[in-house]
């Protein structure tokens, strides 16, 4: 017994040395680097803005994550390539040729809203097939089962979609409207990035509200918290993942376009990064709340933006912004450390998974 | 009693025949397996597969339907071809009307010429729907055969299909054993004669016919053996396999030997990921990080390039070293992990494993590992002063590898230490209840399986002489996972079978590397759905997945 409790001591001394460490050497870089200030406060403004953009895209294809986790207890690993497949079908389909023809430069609005519903479409057709094929079989399967097939299925779509478009990057045709710069409340901004975020806030609070105030939003939340008390009140619980899907999928969609526009390209490996680092921003928030994925998302996009050249070049660390992922990635091993429930998550990690 | 087969069947499952073809078609797996002729003058690898999925649909659907005269299965699978064909002819329409080529990467006038045989659009077709009609046919009518007739046919196939495929490196061998004359009769260029293959067919369905009247007698006389010849039996069975497994490299030449290490590679990994997933049921997806850390550990102390430290160390004194800090950062990256589980643990894991790779690519560690550019010049293994520079030479280091991973995996299965790792695989609260320590238990099998995987990537290192930070990324991790699922998760045979057919054939089928992920993650899904306990489950889960099933048949 004795032996037992020393462990475990052992253990947390080990644990609150490692958090102790990671503070320590945050806060010292950042001071250090504060203290050499090599950047000009613009410079600043602009990484926190494009980290703001950054984090608005995790925060949307997050939302897939929150919602089937929310409602499987599932990592859908597949996910980002519902973000992927939409966009470079769109693409190549539907933005490529209208460029060409002049169209999209003359109807900037119409033409965007055709590309969306596109990827859109593609996007949810590709995860109801996923889901039909790849998960629904295997509901009440061990917890494992379902996410070996989800990395399956991720990996089947990523060279699938090679196969169907050829594994070259392709670029996004520029649109004359929404490149160059404009400014609000004297801060210089991208108009692309200006777009992402707008759309992200607005697609965030309308989800969230369709998720509160509709029935069919009040059927998922009911499939999240019970599923057989769920089914015993008549609600279709296979419906109701459905749909859920289809939501995440819309999402990520959305995002496929928004990531589109401010990057200017797509290729077929796209999605993975992403995908993984949204799931990081839904686990940062709070995973299952709508609301926790956007905070995570936007903390996980500033974050990563300003957190290479903060905390990392005072260290002294030579060109700290190759070290973009470790830093998301740390983000991630250190929410699960401390809080694993997430910022605004109620559940406890442990207890679910 | 079975439901009837209506027309709507009929077209739905055409139609999804259909549409898998067709999208064989469109990713361009079909073209490129077209270049793999199998018989000279008759087919490829590619019209194999443009048929196998109507064949395999019609199959199925007639393989258990109720029917009054043997036509009507056989119109069903004939209808059911047909329909499946539609698909790709709109595809050959439309490819040699529209420029679909701007959007589709493979749809090409190659793609046409494959699917029309060369014959025009509208003949082609037509031989493209009579094809699929009559092969599918075919299949319902193989499916009506009695089994005498039925099992050698479908072996005969299938040895003759197998043989064509791997004519390449089989013509190699045959060429360097019985010489020139006898692979020029066998092979015309790299591709099957017609009537070797035939003789093939024949040799193989007498076999088989032989061994379905004969075979039961021959296996009674075994089982009627006194349990001391049994003994002496299997005893002289397992010398037979060690002489086999010791003079390898002699039968299989330099090619294939390379290709067994490198088999053998994963193999050694397949081991150690076995114990973490498969014995202790931790999903852990940045496997690759230890053996990375093998091999730059191998590399940075033997190197005699300008990375290397130079303090005299030799791929022997080197190799403890490296599975040492392999185990260490096994240990190290486990403590933060412990309190998680199932899939948060997968994807913490998986962000190490890209920490690990992206901090070898960037500048960071540059002046000790090298960035992108790696680490050049390791020295390859030396025994009593010779090196061994050969395939041939290598696979016994790589044998020697494995035989005591193999040793230490079956050992530490059956300990108490195994014991617990599987309590705490089936349930981790009620193993913690019982008065385990998790916390112990959870870093040994870290550290076990760490060790396996840095000794594998400690030989990789040696075997290649260079190591870049690109050889050790997320999809090795995914790869080692998908051959232990394969093989059977939690069995050590399963894991040479895993890696035989996940890393042994795409070697030597090169055409298949491109597409090598697809098919991954179609086994993968495939495999949970229909086989979740693998092609050569663990004894224990076998009897485990049988008790389930008397259970849900109590159930009902």
């Amino acid at each position: 017994m004795s032996e037992r409790i020393k462990q475990i001591d052992i253990l947390g001394v080990i644990m609150w040395l490692f958090r102790a460490a990671i503070i320590v050497a945050m806060l010292w870089g950042t001071i250090a680097t504060l203290m050499d200030n090599p950047y000009s406060a613009k410079a600043w403004t602009d990484t926190i803005v494009a980290g703001i953009a950054q984090g608005s895209l995790y925060a949307l294809i997050a939302i897939g994550y929150t919602l089937v986790y929310g409602v499987l207890f599932m990592i859908n690993f597949a996910h980002g390539e519902f973000f992927m497949s939409g966009i470079m079908t769109a693409t190549i389909f539907i933005a490529t040729p209208m460029s060409e023809s002049g169209y999209l430069d003359a109807n900037p609005v119409q033409g965007l809203i055709i590309i969306t519903l596109v990827t859109m479409l593609v996007s949810i057709g590709v995860a109801i097939l996923t889901e039909r094929v790849a998960y629904k079989p295997l509901r009440g399967a061990p917890r494992l089962v379902p996410l070996i097939t989800a990395i399956g299925a991720s990996f089947f779509w990523q060279y699938y979609f090679r196969g169907l478009y050829g594994s070259e990057v392709k670029s996004f045709p520029l649109i004359n409207d929404i490149a160059g710069k404009m400014t609000i409340f004297g801060i210089e901004i991208l108009k692309s990035q200006a777009l992402v975020i707008v759309v992200a806030i607005v697609m965030l609070i309308g989800l969230n509200l369709f998720v509160i105030k509709t029935k069919v939003g009040k059927s998922i939340r009911a499939a999240a918290e019970n599923k057989d008390v769920a089914r015993l009140m008549g609600i279709d619980v296979d419906k109701a993942i459905t749909i859920t899907f289809t939501m995440g999928a819309a999402m990520a969609g959305i995002a496929g376009v928004l990531y589109a526009l401010v990057f200017r390209q797509v290729h077929y490996f796209m999605g993975f990064f992403p995908g993984i680092k949204a799931f990081t921003a839904a686990v940062l928030g709070g995973i299952g709340s709508i609301p926790g994925a956007a905070l995570g998302g936007l903390l996980l996009g500033v974050f990563e933006s300003v957190g290479p050249t903060l905390f990392l070049e005072g260290l002294g660390v030579p060109s700290p912004h190759q070290l973009k992922d470790v830093i998301a990635f740390t983000m991630l091993v250190l929410v699960l450390i401390f809080r694993p429930q997430g910022i605004l998550g109620e559940r406890l990690a442990e207890e679910k998974a | 009693m079975n439901k009837p087969i209506t027309i709507k069947d009929i077209i739905s499952k055409g139609l999804i025949a259909g549409i898998v073809v067709l999208s064989l078609n469109v990713i361009g797996f079909i073209t490129l397996l077209g270049e793999r002729e199998l018989i000279t003058g008759w087919f490829s690898l590619g019209h194999v597969f443009l048929v196998a999925t109507p064949m395999a649909v019609a199959y199925f659907t007639t393989n258990n339907m109720d029917y009054k005269s043997k036509a009507k299965p056989i119109g069903v699978g004939f209808a059911i071809g047909a329909v499946s064909a539609i698909p790709s002819i709109i595809l050959v329409f439309l490819e040699t009307n529209t420029d679909l080529r701007q959007f589709l990467a493979n749809v090409s006038p190659v793609l046409t010429e494959f699917l029309t045989f060369g014959q025009g659009v509208i003949v082609g077709s037509f031989m493209l729907l009579l094809l699929f009609a009559i092969m599918s046919a075919l299949a319902s009518f193989v499916g009506l055969l009695d089994r005498k007739i039925r099992h050698p046919l479908v072996t005969g196939i299938a040895w003759v299909l197998v043989i064509a495929t791997f004519s390449e490196v089989l013509l190699i061998r045959i060429r360097d054993v019985f010489g020139r004359g006898v692979a020029k009769f066998i092979f015309e260029g790299e591709t099957l004669n017609p009537i070797v293959a035939l003789i093939i067919f024949l040799v193989v369905a007498g076999i088989t016919t032989g061994w379905d009247q004969k075979g039961d007698g021959i296996k009674a006389t075994f089982a009627g053996f006194s349990p001391q010849k049994k003994k002496q039996l299997s005893k002289g069975k397992s010398l037979a396999l060690m002489v086999i497994i010791l003079f390898l490299p002699l039968f299989l030449g330099s090619y294939l030997t390379e290709v067994t290490n490198n088999v053998g590679i994963y193999i050694l990994m397949g081991l150690g990921l076995n114990i973490v997933v498969g014995f202790a049921g931790l999903l852990d997806l940045g496997y690759v990080a230890f053996f990375a850390i093998g091999a730059y550990m191998m590399g940075v102390l033997t190197s005699e390039g300008a990375l290397g430290l130079h303090v005299g160390f030799t791929f022997w004194t080197a190799l403890p070293v490296a599975v040492l800090a392999a185990v260490l950062f096994g240990i190290v990256l486990g403590i933060p992990v412990l309190g998680m589980r199932g899939d948060y643990l997968a994807i913490v894991t998986l962000g190490f494993g890209e920490i690990i790779r992206v901090l070898a690519v960037s500048d960071v560690f540059k002046n000790t590992l090298g960035g992108a550019q790696g680490i050049l010049q390791i020295p390859k293994p030396e025994i009593f002063g010779i090196r061994l520079v050969q395939p041939g030479q290598l696979y016994y280091v790589v044998l020697a590898g494995i035989l005591l991973a193999v040793f230490i995996a079956t050992r530490l299965r059956d300990s108490r230490l195994g014991r617990q790792w599987m309590a705490m695989r089936e349930d981790e609260d009620v193993a913690e209840a019982m008065g385990m320590n998790l916390v112990g238990t959870k870093l040994m099998a870290f550290a076990t399986g760490a060790a396996f995987s840095g000794l594998a990537g400690a030989i990789f290192a040696s075997k290649l002489t260079s190591i870049f930070p690109h050889s050790f990324n997320l999809i090795i991790s995914i790869n080692v996972l998908s051959l232990i699922i394969v093989g059977g998760v939690g069995s050590i045979p399963g894991v040479f079978v895993g890696a035989l057919i996940l890393v042994g054939l795409p070697e030597l089928l090169r055409e298949f590397a491109e597409f090598r992920m697809l098919i991954y993650g179609v086994l993968l899904i495939v495999m949970m759905l229909y086989k979740p306990e693998g092609f050569l489950p663990d004894e224990r889960r076998r009897r485990e997945a049988s008790e389930d099933e008397e259970l849900s048949l109590a159930e009902n």
